[in-house]
């Protein structure tokens, strides 16, 4: 988590009676956002985060076999930075280590990943590692971005156990909603131009640039309200997962008013529905770990969890996963 | 879950807080309200979903000009 927190009370571009009702409705008040100049990257809150993970663990490094960087804010356009990430955390050149261009339902698609990896036995110790620095993403002058996205780089560590229980996962992705959540320019599709840089307006006042990140806030809503419940109730159907017996759902922390929605749809208890969006605005990926560590760290430590998790968004994909945990060590929240 | 052209009415009505009830009629174009904003886009897709369990996009909102409109093409889905 970048120490630098931005407030969103003190944003220009709106009255303070729209900002307090967009920050009811989102739920945002502050977000922990880097400052976009290499200083502080996403690899570098992945780092941290793995680092103390791997030493409170007591792993040996050499047996990490496998490391996968879940991200839209790579250090470089080549190498992957999962490379660099594997040399930072000095694991052993017998490791495995891969990037996964993915956003909000990151975290499942790489649990997803290295889960059926590890699930063949041949790998027994994994890094899964989940952040975005997309704050910078978003243009100054989009009040539909600028207030909602903050920056976190978060790590989980699994391993083969032939007595663990098993994860469940239901995982979509629809291509035709991807000019809904697009960053336009910058890729190999539109490359860099001198026309990249420029401001461009849109309705409702917003104006960004084509190396800002698009969102299209009513189709994205739209989509989340459909996505995440059908996402949880294909795996109750499948799995026979029922509410009564789940003990927290880890909701991506999009937009308070659509969680909220979820949530409702769903017939979950509020106290079984963390939410940190308050604090950290949108991450990403990286918002069910980060949900883990920041608001359900004493019990995750201290009791066996059944937990769930959807993830909806870029792409657009979602997915939602069941899995279970026992009494895990969680260390604390750190900054950079 | 079926409703009545009348009562779709009402129920976008109920997402304005400050628009008198009587400027809502079929006809109304929702999004030429004063009151309109994005917000209220959100409010709808909503309320359409928790009432009538159908998913409005927004194209779909773009594309209606008028509640009657928009009741229509909800119809359709």
């Amino acid at each position: 988590m970048p120490e630098r927190v931005v407030e969103n009370s003190t944003c220009p571009l709106l009255t303070s009676v729209e900002l307090e009702k967009y920050m009811q409705t989102t739920g945002v008040r502050r977000r922990h956002c880097a400052v976009p100049d290499g200083s502080i990257c996403s690899s570098d809150l992945c780092f941290k985060s793995a680092n103390r993970l791997i030493e409170e663990l007591k792993w040996n490094r050499e047996e990490i076999e496998l490391l996968v960087f879940v991200s839209q804010t790579q250090d470089y356009k080549l190498p992957a930075t999962s490379c660099l990430l594997q040399e930072r955390l000095q694991l052993s050149t017998n490791c495995m280590a891969f990037d996964i261009s993915y956003g909000c339902a990151g975290f499942v698609y790489g649990l997803s990943v290295l889960s059926s990896i590890l699930s063949t036995g041949n790998i027994k110790k994994a890094l899964l590692l989940v952040g975005n620095t997309q704050s910078f993403y978003a243009s100054p002058e989009d009040k539909s971005m600028s207030l909602l996205l903050g920056d976190a780089g978060t790590a989980m560590a699994l391993s083969y156990d032939l007595k663990a229980s098993e994860i469940y996962f239901s995982l979509h992705t629809d291509g035709r909603g991807k000019d809904m959540l697009i960053v336009p320019d910058g890729g190999c599709r539109n490359p860099y131009n001198i026309q990249s840089t420029v401001m461009e307006e849109f309705e409702d006042g917003i104006r960004r640039t084509r190396l800002h990140e698009k969102m299209d806030g009513l189709e994205v809503f739209s989509f989340g309200l459909k996505a995440a419940p059908t996402a949880y109730k294909e795996l109750e159907a499948a799995y026979n997962i029922m509410e009564k017996e789940i003990d927290y759902l880890c909701l991506h922390q999009a937009n308070k008013f659509l969680c909220e929605k979820i949530r409702k749809k769903l017939q979950y208890p509020e106290k079984k529905v963390p939410y940190n969006i308050e604090e950290f605005g949108n991450t990403s990926g990286a918002t069910i770990p980060l949900l883990l560590v920041t608001k359900l760290r004493e019990q995750l430590q201290s009791q066996s969890l059944n937990l769930v998790g959807i993830g909806f968004g870029v792409g657009l994909s979602w997915g939602a996963v069941n899995f279970h945990t026992d009494k895990i060590i969680v260390p604390e929240l750190l900054t950079l | 879950m079926i409703m009545t052209l009348e009562e779709f009415v009402i129920k976008i009505a109920g997402e304005f807080d400050e628009t008198p009830i009587e400027e809502f009629t079929p006809d109304t174009e929702f999004k030429a309200l004063d009151e309109w904003s994005s917000l209220s886009g959100l409010s709808i897709i909503s309320m359409v979903d928790e009432e009538l369990d159908k998913q409005v996009t927004g194209a779909d909102l773009r594309s209606a000009v008028t509640i009657g409109d928009l009741y229509d093409l909800i119809q359709q889905k």
